[in-house]
């Protein structure tokens, strides 16, 4: 494997530590992903002012729960309601918010994916078993800077009484990447 | 004019197909070949504008046939040559000639949690007149190129050139990444969220109200009247 000779060659020249290798595949194996995405939206679903301070500055929001972080410099966090329903694309490499949502999903990264999204989010909606009310329109944010965009599912109904751990359980990665809803209960 | 990589609204690609959340590697050399990658990175030779511009010129052949992570390795190993990091015969016999100065520099383990913390933030102070402002109308470049090397990286896409879109937000200076890829400096300019309505963009939109977002440097815009 062309990865494994690289890193030998390296390592002899004392240009990586395997160590540290290790290191950085743990955050992303297990200590970064959606869960933290997942927190902020509950949050912001069961607390208006931190809705409010979200949709205003989320870098210093997100920053404040200890999710700044590579790939994740410049947040901007948008809303799904009745009206707009946002989704995530980039189409010219990968871009993804990682201090919130991990390393991204496979289907990010994929050719359909990155060519069909902004121009017919629906279909590809379809592909997630999606289908929005026909007077929802869609916003699709092409992530062509180091803005990286969450979107912020609709709260499902029914869920008025529930905790925040109790909503983190129903905000799916896609949900905040706009190809899912939120799960109702 | 428009290159490879840029595919946003392209025809003929199939479903995309859904994963579950636990998947995070397809394979167990990905999550090496993301940190080797992100390790690099610390060697201080290049910033993410040369690193993507180096996954965009792998041959168009080359670009279509690699997985995510194989695109990530071949452009590696091309800008530690490139840069003189490794020589190729190195990479050919799979074993260092000897030592390297920048050794020095290697990322150790004890400071990853610190680098991936602390990120590459691309806002810079104000250096330039802000020409636009929320609400106005702009026209994207005719063309998606970089103005500076033909052919060079640019982070309009082909899709949108030539487009009239209004303004909705602003973000301060940000990196040029058409000059920061090419070793051009920074050249920080406005940055602008642009709204374009799908009808703008697409022969055939699904709904009269679908817009499509972009982050748009004021070099690529004009005013739309």
């Amino acid at each position: 494997m062309r990865v494994k000779a690289l890193e030998t060659i390296l390592t002899e020249k004392g240009l990586i530590d395997p160590a540290a290798l290790d290191e950085i595949i743990d955050t992303y194996e297990n200590r970064i992903g959606p869960r933290n995405g997942a927190h902020v939206v509950a949050r912001a679903w069961a607390d208006p002012a931190f809705r409010a301070a979200l949709l205003e500055d989320a870098t210093a929001v997100v920053s404040e729960l200890g999710y700044y972080g590579r790939q994740g410099e410049h947040m901007v966090a948008v809303e799904n309601t009745d009206d707009v329903h946002n989704m995530v694309v980039c189409t010219l490499c990968s871009c993804y918010p990682w201090p919130l949502l991990g390393i991204p999903p496979g289907w990010y990264k994929s050719d359909a994916y990155r060519a069909r999204a902004v121009r017919e989010p629906r279909k590809v909606l379809a592909d997630f078993g999606v289908t929005l009310p026909e007077d929802t329109a869609v916003r699709v944010w092409d992530s062509t800077a180091e803005l990286r965009y969450l979107v912020i599912p609709k709260r499902p109904a029914g869920t008025e009484g529930l905790d925040e751990a109790a909503l983190m359980d129903l905000v799916t990665r896609d949900s905040m990447i706009g190809t899912g809803l939120a799960i109702t209960p | 004019m428009s290159r490879v990589h840029d595919m946003g609204g392209r025809f003929g690609d199939g479903p995309v197909v859904p994963e579950p959340e636990t998947e995070v590697f397809h394979a167990d050399w990905h999550p090496r070949a993301l940190a080797v990658t992100l390790a690099c990175g610390s060697l201080g030779q290049w910033n993410i504008d040369t690193s993507r511009h180096a996954r965009e010129r792998l041959s168009p052949k080359d670009y279509a046939a690699f997985s995510y992570y194989e695109k990530w390795t071949a452009a590696l190993a091309d800008m530690l040559v490139d840069k003189g990091v490794l020589t190729s015969e190195e990479l050919a016999s799979g074993h260092a000639a000897g030592p390297s100065s920048l050794a020095t520099r290697k990322l150790a383990s004890d400071a990853v949690a610190g680098v991936l913390a602390r990120g590459g933030p691309a806002d810079r102070p104000a250096q330039t007149d802000v020409h636009f402002a929320v609400g106005d109308e702009v026209r994207t470049r005719r063309h998606a190129h970089n103005a500076f090397v033909d052919g060079g990286h640019t982070r309009l896409p082909d899709y949108a050139a030539g487009a009239v879109g209004r303004i909705v937000r602003m973000h301060g200076h940000h990196v040029l990444p058409d000059a920061a890829a090419h070793g051009l400096g920074e050249q920080p300019e406005p940055l602008y969220g642009v709204a374009f309505p799908a009808s703008e963009l697409w022969a055939r939109p699904e709904h009269p109200r679908d817009e499509v977002l972009l982050d748009l440097w004021q070099s690529y815009l004009e005013p739309a009247t």
